[in-house]
């Protein structure tokens, strides 16, 4: 699908979650990177942001795997955000 | 006045958590027509976060008593708990725990197919006598399975959800009953009017007060600051649950485990400062006495890095086996939190905001009680309040680990049974809107659309967190927590004029986090001031000009208003329900 600035808005929403570690992460995400989804890469975004918290924060760490491979190069991305900047 | 669109329900919950959804089933089961509001889908809200279990005596594991249960809750709270809302809830804590069995949640067993119990902090055998295991578990998703498994009884009873819309204010008509609430639908940016003939807040704590929170970015208080721009006044809340081993910078918790394993807290001179401190218990001291000292060695100029602000939690002397195979998780934690591989350098940790004793004040049955006519407690009509936004008070001046889940289950059960109560008995019929409802809300969006030159959000809401975290954190004393209420208020007159530079109408996440933050400066300033006008130090409210509890002047609750600012203050309950009162003693360990 097409995203328009209210599309994009709603997953930014969505991506608020009810767990710090994941917060932490999508924070980081939201800021660098999000913008720079293709509409495909929103479409498979928008479906991973449906997980349940604590599934999803295991396949954001890399403690379990998904049998969905078109979710792989997301998750890729968010990982990437994973260390924090250190004061 | 514009044209608002209105929906009408029997009963409307504001929040989608543990609290919110245990009362939504109560009512939807006894046929009442209710709707539950959420800012995010309901098994995302915070509860989900919670891993160490929910406690009741059901003695499955070892020999256990209530009323053991109940001693141990009213000696966490530093006598500041209500005794007959503690007797309650403990009371009833077993037959609710059976319940969610019943319901579907998969606890954890032992061999016999009971439920397993596990040891936690401050849960003792016959008054205080010996350790005893209290908690139960659902593995490590304990607040997960609960949010699933009344998730699903919700759905299969007719409970309406509406996701993703944000309640904004209370409406509350010319006898000051409650009558419904005004919510934005993030979808539209409509705002709408949900008229009701009861309304629960069980909209979770707000820990994002402080700069570091081991709470998820949604913890805003938004029932607390609807409740307080509604007249309303709030409880205790200068008391917030602190742990003393937060990453710093990010908040993640690191567990007390590792202290249990061997790890060790230095300064920035490399001292093992816990040893000057707690001579025997040294690091292993309880929370709330390592997170002054961690807090104290800061503030005298001896804390680590490159902004002396944090302390440091060393563990590469247990070398990398240990780590590997006793602190995994751990060694994942800081690698990915703090940037530092614990196996060759220590973790910089600092004392972090976890929890809120106090809120929306409400007696054992969920109704929510104020001040009036010389009565310090006469129930607001229509209004309820559970979970962690409200102050019932059973945690007092400190919280019992595992005490809030059962808080969620018990007092969101007994409030819904209210709510039933009053619809039927009191309310058959709608009591009319006022003719303003949604003016106020609106005026508030208004006020952000028109808004020019005014200040990012992000920046007000840090300025808040700065403020909170250096004066009314776990180290606390006059001069700095005076400093703090001029401050405070400083940054609110800020909050009049943030701005947002989206003006657009639908998902706007900014004007959502300024509405967010309209909330959070609420709990802010009733936490700063009701914190500087308690002089005695009593559970988390540590102070050190007044290091003493003080039961004669000082066993009441606090109550701030938040306009004018002003603060009042109500008696402890002292008769429990059946059992005999629990006299104070000095808080040992
Ligand atoms: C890391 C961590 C671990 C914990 N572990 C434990 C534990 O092991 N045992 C224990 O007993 N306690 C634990 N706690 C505490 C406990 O988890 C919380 O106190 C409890 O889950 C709060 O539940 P609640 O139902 O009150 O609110 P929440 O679960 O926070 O839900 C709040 C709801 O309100 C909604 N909401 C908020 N504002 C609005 C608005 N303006 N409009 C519409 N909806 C709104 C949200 O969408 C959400 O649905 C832990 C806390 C943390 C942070």
């Amino acid at each position: 699908m097409t995203y328009t600035q209210a599309d994009k808005n709603r997953l930014r929403w969505r991506s608020r979650r009810g767990l710090l570690e994941l917060d932490i992460v999508f924070e980081q995400f939201l800021e660098y990177d999000f913008d720079l989804l293709s509409p495909a890469d929103l479409d498979v975004y928008q479906d991973l942001l449906m997980l349940p918290d604590i599934d999803l924060l295991e396949l954001v760490d890399g403690k379990a795997e998904t049998t969905d491979k078109r979710l792989a190069p997301i998750l890729e991305r968010l990982r990437h955000w994973q260390v924090v900047k250190t004061q | 006045m514009v044209n608002v669109a209105k929906r009408q329900f029997d009963a409307v919950i504001v929040g989608a958590g543990g609290a919110g959804m245990r009362a939504a089933l109560q009512l939807s089961e006894a046929g009442i027509k209710t709707a539950v509001l959420s800012k995010v889908f309901p098994t995302r809200s915070h509860t989900v976060a919670a891993q160490g279990g929910i406690s009741a005596a059901l003695g499955n594991v070892q020999e256990d008593k209530w009323e053991w249960h109940m001693y141990d809750t009213v000696k966490g709270s530093d006598w500041l708990g209500d005794q007959d809302a503690i007797e309650f809830m403990c009371k009833t804590a077993p037959e609710a725990i059976i319940e969610l069995e019943h319901f579907g949640m998969p606890f954890d067993r032992v061999d016999s197919g009971r439920i397993y119990q596990r040891p936690f902090g401050g849960h003792t055998a016959n008054f205080g006598e010996k350790p005893v295991q209290r908690a139960c578990a659902a593995a490590d998703r304990t607040g997960h399975a609960l949010l699933h498994t009344l998730y699903q009884r919700n759905v299969r009873a007719n409970t309406q959800f509406f996701v993703e819309w944000m309640a904004l204010d209370l409406i509350r008509d010319a006898d000051g009953d409650v009558v419904g609430v005004t919510a934005l639908e993030m979808e539209t940016g409509e705002v709408y009017i949900i008229h009701a003939k009861a309304v629960l807040f069980a909209t979770g704590g707000a820990g994002r007060i402080y700069a570091a929170s081991t709470n998820a970015f949604i913890n805003t208080g938004d029932g607390i600051g609807m409740s307080a721009r509604a007249g309303i006044p709030l409880e205790d809340m200068e008391f917030w649950q602190f742990h003393p081993t937060g990453v710093a910078g990010a908040g993640v918790l690191i567990t007390e485990g590792v202290r249990g394993e061997g790890g060790i807290l230095l300064n920035a001179n490399g001292e093992r400062f816990m040893e000057r401190y707690a001579p025997t218990l040294k690091d292993l001291a309880p929370r709330d006495f390592v997170s002054r000292c961690m807090a104290l060695e800061v503030l005298e100029g001896r804390g680590a890095g490159k902004n002396k602000d944090h302390v440091l939690l060393k563990l590469d002397h247990l070398g990398p086996e240990v780590i590997n195979h006793r602190l995994p998780s751990i060694r994942e934690i800081a690698i990915k939190f703090a940037g530092v591989d614990p196996i060759k350098e220590p973790i910089p940790v600092i004392p972090t905001c976890h929890y809120q004793m106090g809120g929306i004040p409400t007696n054992y049955k969920g109704e929510v009680m104020v001040p009036k006519g010389g009565e310090p407690e006469v129930r607001v009509n229509g209004f309820y309040a559970a979970g962690e936004c409200a102050c019932a008070s059973v945690h007092g001046a400190n919280r019992l680990g595992t005490n809030s889940l059962l808080d969620l289950v018990v007092f969101g059960k007994s409030a819904g049974d209210s709510m039933i109560d009053f619809i039927k008995r009191e309310r058959p019929v709608h009591k009319p809107l006022p003719a303003n409802a949604a003016d106020f809300s609106l005026s508030r969006i208004a006020r952000l659309d028109a808004q020019t030159g005014g200040e990012e959000v992000a920046q007000v809401r840090t300025a808040i967190q700065t403020v909170i975290q250096s004066r009314a954190g776990v180290f606390r004393n006059s001069a700095n927590m005076a400093l703090g209420v001029t401050e405070i208020k400083a940054v609110a007159e800020r909050v009049k004029h943030t701005q947002t530079k989206d003006k657009s109408k639908v998902w706007n996440t900014a004007r959502m986090e300024a509405l967010e933050t309209d909330n959070l400066i609420e709990v802010a300033m009733a936490t700063m001031i009701s914190a500087e006008n308690r002089k005695e130090s009593r559970g988390a409210h540590s102070h050190d000009d007044f290091t003493k509890r003080d039961d004669e002047n000082w066993m009441k609750h606090t109550l701030f208003y938040s306009e004018g600012s002003r603060i009042d203050y109500k008696p402890v309950h002292t008769k429990p329900l059946t059992v005999d009162y629990i006299p104070p003693k000095e808080r040992t360990f």
